[in-house]
């Protein structure tokens, strides 16, 4: 956050466009329809979910910045693997860093840190934005849509982990009180479907809110 | 031979690769609008991934594994590659999928026009490298067994997509309130068939 106060003057109202467009009118998972997969598989706990979306935000903000100078001199019909390759590149840093800091979270994300290179949300946004605009603007649009995607995952995962587990964080939130009273975790919270129901129940009350989004 | 059967029904049906694991789901929700273009991806899916998954077990097992280069001489036992797999297999997938564009385009232009632009697309279908990813990690014994898994992960994905584009198309004439039309109602959908799908969990052979 400190870092971007300095940065200010680089924010002109159409550059934060960038980064606040994707939050919520253009999100990258309930509008644009890309990086669905890992966002369901890791949002069973609230700590790898976390720290998927502070992944995917880095690979794809470097990643646009990378591809955006790179932009010119890329043929276009090998766009494709040139593309993959800084991605994965990108991932295998990630990848590596997870490792060293946080071998337990690296552990439950299992194969979804690589799966970060099919992340349609990083290639959707080359295509669409880093190979025709300027390295800044890719770089926040690159961040804005790494954090659209976050906060998807954030939500999903505090509500899968609150009834699921009773906690956050792994921090017990519901008393023992309740327990005593006959309140029960609620299993099928943690299960693969939740995920989809909830991404679902989002969908719905985002687009009630804004009737713009709606799909015939 | 049982192990085989056994791994092969395992992936279509308890390791579903979309009810399970969410994989390949930006294909799943965008070209199931119709039966006719998901079969097409669903065919292109298995086939690639009966190729890709053997080609990068191999790969693994001969190249990248810790102490897989030891075929070239005792001094190479100590070289451990395995940081390179994502890069390596999404390159044999990225180049597996630009041939098979090629063969589909010379041989099938019908299924070419109406895949279009899903094609490149399965490169980074997320199912795919998955399929490698879970191979990895699983640590399958034998080509055959990972043959196995990937015929089967990419069955248990178009198996998928065939289904939800039937009830996708059925679902045309039924009254969804508006703000969950569209994706909304697919992906309710999607859980309550992958709560169906959970019923297999358990099962052995």
């Amino acid at each position: 956050m400190a870092e971007k106060k300095e940065k200010e003057a680089l924010f002109s109202p159409k550059n934060m466009k960038l980064i606040t467009n994707p939050l919520f009118i253009d999100n990258p998972i309930t509008k644009q329809v890309l990086g669905i997969c890992s966002a369901l598989a890791v949002t069973v706990k609230l700590e790898p979910a976390i720290v998927m979306a502070l992944s995917v935000t880095v690979v794809t903000g470097f990643g646009s910045l990378i591809i955006s100078m790179l932009r010119n001199s890329i043929p276009n019909r090998i766009r494709i693997i040139v593309q993959l390759v800084v991605i994965a590149a990108l991932v295998i840093l990630v990848d590596q860093v997870l490792k060293a800091f946080s071998y337990e979270v690296s552990k439950q994300l299992s194969v979804f840190v690589g799966l970060i290179i099919t992340n349609c949300i990083v290639m959707g946004r080359f295509e669409a934005f880093a190979m025709a605009n300027k390295p800044w603007p890719s770089l926040l649009d690159g961040i804005g849509n790494g954090f659209g995607y976050g906060w998807i995952l954030i939500v999903v995962a505090l509500f899968r982990e609150l009834f699921g587990s009773g906690t956050v964080l792994g921090v017990k939130l519901i008393p023992d009180a309740f327990y005593e009273m006959g309140y029960v975790n609620n299993g099928l919270v943690i299960l693969p479907p939740m995920a989809l129901f909830a991404v679902g129940i989002i969908i719905w009350i985002q687009r009630a809110r804004n009737r713009s989004m709606i799909e015939d | 031979m049982q192990e085989l059967v056994n791994i092969f029904v395992k992936s279509i049906f308890m390791d579903n690769m979309v009810f399970a694991y969410f994989l390949g789901m930006c294909s799943y929700l965008a070209v199931s609008k119709t039966v006719k273009t998901s079969v097409g991806l669903g065919a292109a899916v298995v086939f690639i991934q009966i190729i890709t998954v053997p080609l990068n077990y191999l790969i693994d097992k001969y190249l990248l594994a810790a102490g897989a280069l030891s075929w070239l001489g005792p001094e190479y036992a100590s070289v451990d590659l395995s940081f390179l797999s994502f890069i390596m297999f999404i390159a044999i997938i990225a180049s597996l999928v630009q041939i098979v564009e090629m063969v589909v385009e010379k041989f099938s232009p019908a299924l070419y026009a109406s895949l279009g632009i899903f094609l490149p697309l399965i490169a980074v279908n997320c199912a795919i490298l998955g399929g490698s990813l879970f191979m990895q990690q699983r640590e399958y014994q034998s080509v055959a067994e990972a043959t196995s898994f990937g015929l089967g992960s990419g069955i248990g994905w178009a198996l998928a997509i065939i289904a939800i584009a039937a009830i996708r198309e059925k679902m045309r004439y039924s009254h969804i309130p508006a703000p969950l039309r569209g994706l909304g109602i697919t992906f309710i959908i999607t859980g309550l068939m992958g709560m169906a799908f959970m019923t297999f969990m358990g099962i052995k052979l």
